[in-house]
């Protein structure tokens, strides 16, 4: 152009890449710009990804009822025996790289943040029990050896523990050794043909489990994934009213990309904008009554969306996620209590506790 | 000339449009920027916990995303028992209104007003307005042996006073002491039933920042502000083994304060039950506890581990220095003349 400089023309292109950049965002990550830009047609509805059209009945109102102190808890009193020594506690040291209350004031497990010696000796005046859940179908009896195995080592050592098999093997069930205290019930189910099928019926399996056979017999349920093995202490720090724990794949995302369903047809459905963390379905836990009312849900939910024919897009994960977002866990366990063979090394993660190990999904899983 | 002028114009008219665009977003567009100055969340209609609910309803409640990494180092957040312990930044009060407002919750508050101390509530309600549980129903009961002195504040919908008489006493420590016993009392013919939660405050403080329902729990104590420094062993707990309110050196979690103390009413029931019953004991033994009610209250919240802990932003004392870790002072004991207005 006459008269223009190379400093006129630079100045010329940097503002058309404010400008470009600007749109893109307003394109693809702005969640009050979309809808408009849907009903523009600038943006095909069917092929993007973050449809939200909005006429889902969705319950966007957090109704977030959990947190332990508002109802008569069920919870004990934390009582410590009189000439118990430990660490002293401060306020200004201890594990501050990391957080260790969520934003609704559920803490955070991680390593350095609890005395397991204090812990222990209020724990172990309440003679307590937990029951304990794995679901070990088709081939996934395999793991179980190493499941149990690691469990005596490193899971709730010195509590009373109650594993719940479900098989459809049950002759295939290995015989471990388990500490006085402990025991092992097998529970026969039918076999299916669908990895997802048996992942999703879990939630109905521990429903009826609690209101059938263990109320009164447990005080606390923790439901874990068998495909995994204890490496280190997981103990009574983890127990609470309703325990979720944060997926080692996502703790440090931003919630718009987070595996949520994103469908507003499914009733995992989590809009854009909401979400705290993503949680695993992996292990999760609390008081009975508790994970009772949220396996109902997520059982109902996932049946309600099959007769819709919509699977959600992590079957019960889903469902547990869009739970634990409207009904706010008591306590959060951190990515060292689920973790994955598969993952590198995280700075934050200190101590991995228990881990899916690493297999080829083709050789277990039925389809 | 002639050729410069249309390219100065060009790029003016680039920079304006790029300029507007972005006036434009801020405005408009940004849930971030517009959360800013979100006063309070839409919070019309709550949905069924269990089901999605068929009621059409758009009111989100929108939050910042919880984090991993902290915003704040320098403090820490748990208790070893697992506790929370409420500093400024560990909650969102968006989320926490969210939560609690449907709840409907009434929140007993007490504050002993005895003798000249009955100057102090003038102050004390009218900062309580301002600043505490803020639109919440609130119970303010103040137990004094001179209603006629009790001043008139005008307080918001859903939050009255009632006033307790109580017998005068000559002395300070007596006074202290008989307010565990008159809690509890409170608790099991009152307020049972009419509360959720009860929190019971010293009188001669102000409130000078937000005190809402952060501090909810089953049994919340509060950091004490002038030992949180020191070694469990310096802690002015009670050390004679006489006294039903000794704690042995070696033990100790932090030194708490009696100027702030609630939680559940069953719990708090428990817990000054237990203090006014050992005081007594004491009392019949002939001894009494280096800091009265405090002290034993301090070794009840050592054996009966709260389930939250409030950080010293929530007891201050207006003569204190200045210390790093408090970004805000919410509640805080203004400053006096003790021999002025003690009886003794």
């Amino acid at each position: 152009m006459q008269g223009c400089t190379p400093n006129m023309k630079l100045y010329s292109l940097c503002l058309t890449g404010a400008l470009i950049l600007l749109i893109v965002y307003a394109c693809f990550y702005s969640e009050s710009i979309r809808p408009v830009l849907h009903d523009i047609g600038i943006i095909d509805r069917k092929s993007d990804r973050f449809h939200d059209n909005g006429a889902n009945s969705t319950c966007g109102l957090l109704l977030l009822r959990t947190l332990s102190s508002h109802h008569p808890s069920k919870t004990r009193n934390k009582i410590l025996p009189q000439g118990l020594l430990y660490k002293k506690p401060s306020v200004v040291s201890g594990r501050t790289d990391v957080v260790s209350v969520a934003p609704w004031m559920a803490p955070i497990v991680w390593e350095g943040g609890f005395d397991s010696v204090v812990l222990d000796s209020i724990y172990e005046q309440m003679n307590i029990t937990v029951a304990t859940t794995v679901f070990a179908l088709g081939k996934y009896v395999a793991f179980l050896k190493d499941f149990l195995e690691t469990a005596e080592k490193h899971y709730m050592v010195g509590y009373k523990v109650d594993y719940y098999i479900f098989t459809d093997r049950p002759g295939d069930i290995p015989n471990v050794t388990l500490a006085e205290g402990r025991r092992v019930r097998v529970l026969k189910v039918p076999s299916s043909n669908r990895w997802q099928e048996i992942s999703a019926r879990r939630m109905e399996m521990i429903q009826l489990l609690i209101e059938n056979t263990i109320r009164g017999q447990a005080d606390y349920i923790f439901c874990l994934d068998v495909d995994s093995k204890f490496h280190a202490h997981f103990g009574v720090e983890v127990l609470g009213r309703l325990v979720a724990t944060i997926h080692p794949g996502y703790y440090a995302t931003d919630r718009g990309s987070l595996p949520y369903e994103r469908r507003p047809e499914s009733r995992a459905y989590i809009p854009w904008g909401e979400g705290d963390f993503y949680y695993g379905g992996a292990v999760f836990g609390g008081l009975l009554e508790d994970v009772r009312a949220m396996t109902e849900t997520c059982r109902r939910n996932f049946e309600a969306d099959t007769a819709n024919g919509i699977e959600a897009a992590w079957q019960e994960e889903s469902h547990l996620n869009r739970y634990f977002t409207y009904n706010k866990p008591s306590k959060l366990l951190s990515p060292e209590y689920l973790w994955q063979d598969i993952h590198g090394w995280s700075k934050d993660v200190k101590i991995i506790r228990f881990s899916g190990v690493a297999k080829n999904y083709a050789d277990f899983r039925p389809n | 000339m002639r050729g410069q002028l249309p390219n100065k114009w060009f790029y003016n008219l680039w920079l304006s449009v790029v300029l507007i665009l972005l006036v434009m977003y801020a405005c408009f567009f940004s849930e971030h920027l517009s959360r800013m100055f979100e006063k309070e969340a839409d919070t019309k209609a709550a949905c069924s916990p269990n089901t999605n609910s068929s009621v059409d309803d758009k009111a989100r409640l929108l939050y910042e995303q919880p984090k991993i990494i902290p915003h704040r180092t320098d403090v820490v957040f748990a208790s070893p028992w697992l506790a929370p312990i409420v500093w400024q930044s560990s909650f969102n009060s968006i989320l926490l209104d969210g939560i609690y407002k449907p709840m409907n919750i009434t929140i007993a508050t007490t504050v002993f007003a005895l003798g000249k101390y009955v100057r102090f509530l003038k102050d004390f309600l009218g900062t309580a307005e301002i600043h505490y549980m803020v639109g919440y129903k609130v119970d303010f009961y103040i137990f004094t042996d001179s209603p006629g002195d009790v001043p008139n504040v005008t307080l918001a919908e859903g939050r009255r006073v009632k006033v307790m008489k109580v017998p005068s006493s000559n002395r300070w420590q007596d006074i202290s002491a008989r307010r565990m016993e008159m809690i509890q009392l409170l608790i099991e013919n009152t307020i049972r039933g009419q509360a959720d939660y009860i929190f019971c405050l010293d009188v001669d403080s102000k409130f000078y920042a937000h005190f809402g329902v952060e501090a909810l729990g089953r049994l919340v104590a509060t950091i004490h502000p002038n030992y949180w420094f020191l070694g469990r062993d310096q802690y002015t707990y009670e050390r004679r083994p006489e006294s039903r309110a000794y704690i042995p050196l070696g033990e100790g979690d932090f030194y708490y304060g009696g100027a702030v103390f609630g939680g559940l009413l069953e719990d708090v029931r428990a817990m000054t039950k237990t203090c006014s019953q050992n005081f007594e004991a004491d009392t019949a033994n002939g001894i009494e506890a280096a800091w009265q009610e405090e002290s034993h209250l301090n070794r009840y919240f050592l054996y009966n581990k709260p389930s939250k802990l409030l950080s010293p932003e929530y007891l201050w004392m207006d003569v204190a220095g200045w210390n790093k870790e408090i970004k805000l002072v919410r509640f805080s004991g203004v400053e006096k003349n003790y021999a002025e207005i003690r009886p003794n």
